[in-house]
């Protein structure tokens, strides 16, 4: 059975452009603007960050942004019910990213059936272990349709790379560099020789690539090795101090989109 | 029986949640680390450093004075005299060489109350590897004198400036270097936290303190076995070093001492082991202070070694399942304590320390009982605390 997200794979897969960001930033309401306005501007798949205090993989614009939410009072749930009706506007694939803890103290069944009820399908969990998901989660997300990208990056041994191919049921999030979130830009030789290692494998999952995208060039550049690109602090970086995130969410998308 | 499963889990705490970035490193230290640290050639410079470098054996100390006052036998296992003036060494030589094995140039470490960081760039300095500490803002200031000491020892100290910038968050730094610097960095963790191995790994490091104990207790009393072991709980490094060798002896008393801060129920606390909730804190499955929504919770103590969110997974496991004693002690209480050892026995000890001591007022015990408190590190790093305490104790 298909999602909106493999149902995206089905019909398209070239520079496919996937926007990451912080629910409750700038402002506690922000979410159902910035959904819409991703997705009305071209936006192929939006990413929804669950604000967490302790991002162990995320820089400094991730954490602030994660920081100022939880002040402006987002929690798990708000964002479930900022989400009741999100499916009556937009048919755009939604994924949620989070920390594990945030799902255990939430409850992850409860969780799980959440995400049905308001229409998320596919999650990013970066610290969930491979082998725990295969044995305790995997037959639940299957259950109810809800796709799991897991990450690989530039250290990543060959046979785990398969084993993560075997398992992601969305897309393969290729991080671009051995980094936390939001710390390099533009795409070095370097990386253009692992994007190339990877594309050559002839992965069954789709992949996208994300860390350090941040403008039109690095966005076109990677697509180029993959299915399309993910950016995420660029985007929070440009909503910072915007009143209306609107007007600022569609012009950042137009400078990625338009030539 | 306390044992760590094959994936490294006491019970139902431990594992390793981390982001797939750290997961070469973790994998190569969880596959390595047993047959590493016990190689011949690695013992014997182990061991052979501990006893030149850092001055091990410690002395188990019968405090007659303290003794009298609480009408019990009372030893200290005295890590305050190691080299560089607290347990934290202990690791920090058997991490470095381990480091050493796995080729790394570059070294990571986080500190509270900077006697980790002190021990670990004492042992870069050691060995000429580059050592870079992280520490928050809030600690650089309450423990200059240990930044002073990491700086003339030749270390970067970076500020954590995040969160509560205490040493969460100099750890959450740490982890960020290491996914920042995967191929030549080790990270030497300071206490038994973290993703399996390292809660073992320091565990087995600082397991030196009950091996030593064993014999000098035998040596004094004519028993391996005191009837209660008292330490305190930051991550529970010094604490798992002194019960390694008494966790399944059950006729020995495990009392593992926090920080109440200014007291458990005040909103400024560290008393993790009954504020704290099952969930995941720095790689581990453990006991946490946490929001209903998973978000961590701000501790506090006039401790910087003790001011943390999360316990061991050993700990969380010992405590859970009633094998140890969870005593919190105040702020208050502790530095009382620590002007109380001073005047009596001519033994300034860490604030840290001065929790432990303080819990001989908090547990019963029968006259007849033999106690080690394991005093964990010394007190010149936190004179300028207790001089604002002078003309009150
Ligand atoms: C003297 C001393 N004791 C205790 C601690 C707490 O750490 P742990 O619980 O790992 O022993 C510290 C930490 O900085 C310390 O410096």
């Amino acid at each position: 059975m298909l999602n909106r997200l493999t149902k995206l794979f089905e019909n398209n897969r070239e520079n496919l452009l996937t926007v990451y960001f912080t629910a409750g930033y700038p402002k506690l309401d922000d979410t159902e603007t910035i959904i819409c306005s991703l997705a009305e501007s071209g936006a192929n798949i939006i990413e929804i960050g669950i604000p967490y205090s302790d991002p162990l993989a995320d820089g400094p614009v991730i954490q602030e942004s994660g920081m100022a939410a939880i002040d402006n009072g987002m929690t798990l749930q708000v964002l479930f019910n900022q989400l009741t009706d999100i499916r009556t506007k937009t048919q755009v694939p939604l994924i949620l990213m989070g920390y594990f803890n945030q799902l255990l103290q939430y409850g992850v069944d409860k969780f799980l059936d959440e995400c049905v009820k308001t229409g998320i399908d596919g999650l990013i969990i970066p610290d969930l272990p491979l082998m725990e998901y295969e044995q305790f989660y995997k037959d639940k997300l299957t259950q109810r349709n809800i796709s799991i990208s897991f990450l690989i990056t530039p250290q990543t041994e060959e046979s785990r790379i398969h084993k993560v191919d075997a398992l992601s049921t969305g897309f393969i999030y290729v991080v671009s560099d051995s980094s936390i979130t939001g710390m390099k830009t533009g795409i070095s030789n370097q990386q253009i020789s692992y994007f190339e290692r990877i594309k050559s494998l002839q992965l069954r999952t789709p992949q996208l690539i994300g860390f350090g995208i941040s403008d039109r060039e690095s966005y076109l550049t990677a697509s180029k090795y993959a299915n399309g690109a993910i950016i995420g602090s660029a985007f929070i970086k440009h909503l910072k101090d915007k009143n209306e995130v609107d007007n600022a969410t569609a012009d950042f998308i137009n400078l990625i989109l338009k030539p | 029986m306390i044992q760590l499963s094959e994936n490294g889990y006491y019970g139902s705490f431990g594992g390793a949640y981390i982001p797939e970035m750290l997961y070469p490193n973790v994998k190569e230290l969880q596959e390595n680390y047993l047959s590493m640290i016990y190689a011949d050639d690695f013992q014997r410079e182990f061991y052979y450093l501990l006893k030149d470098y850092v001055g091990r054996p410690t002395p188990l100390y019968l405090a007659e004075n303290l003794s009298a006052k609480h009408n019990v036998t009372i030893y200290l296992k005295r890590e305050d005299l190691c080299h560089t003036g607290a347990h934290k060494i202990n690791n920090t030589i058997g991490q470095i060489l381990l480091a050493k094995k796995l080729n790394k140039k570059r070294i990571i470490a986080e500190t509270g109350a900077g006697q980790h960081g002190v021990a670990t760039a004492t042992v870069c300095a050691r060995m000429g590897l580059e050592c870079i500490i992280y520490m928050g803002a809030v600690d650089i200031k309450r423990q200059a004198p240990n930044v002073a000491r990491m700086k003339m020892l030749g270390a970067t100290v970076i500020s954590a400036t995040s969160g509560s910038q205490t040493l969460k968050d100099a750890t959450n730094e740490a982890i960020r270097d290491w996914i920042n610097n995967p191929v030549d960095t080790h990270y030497i963790i300071g206490s038994v936290v973290g993703p399996h191995p390292y809660p073992d790994l320091v565990a087995r490091f600082q397991s030196v303190i009950s091996e030593e104990m064993k014999n000098q207790l035998l040596e004094a009393t004519g028993r391996e076995n005191p009837d209660l072991i008292i330490a305190c709980v930051g991550g529970g490094s010094n604490a798992a070093g002194a019960y390694y060798h008494y966790l399944n002896d059950l006729d020995v008393r495990l009392i593992a001492v926090e920080a109440a801060g200014e007291g458990v129920y005040s909103g400024k606390s560290a008393a993790t082991s009954i504020l704290g909730t099952e969930g995941i804190i720095h790689g581990s499955r453990t006991l946490l202070m946490q929001t209903t929504d998973g978000q961590i919770v701000e501790p506090h103590s006039i401790s910087a070694g003790l001011d943390y969110p999360g316990i061991g997974p050993l700990h969380a496991h010992l405590i859970t399942t009633g094998r140890a004693e969870a005593v919190s002690v105040t702020d208050e209480n502790a530095l009382k304590a620590a002007f109380e050892l001073s005047r009596i026995e001519g033994i300034i000890p860490a604030l840290e320390t001065a929790h432990a001591i303080h819990a001989l007022e908090d547990i019963s015990f029968k006259s007849s009982d033999v106690i080690v408190i394991n005093l964990s590190g010394r007190g010149d790093k936190d004179l300028n605390t207790y001089m604002e305490y002078l003309d009150k104790y």
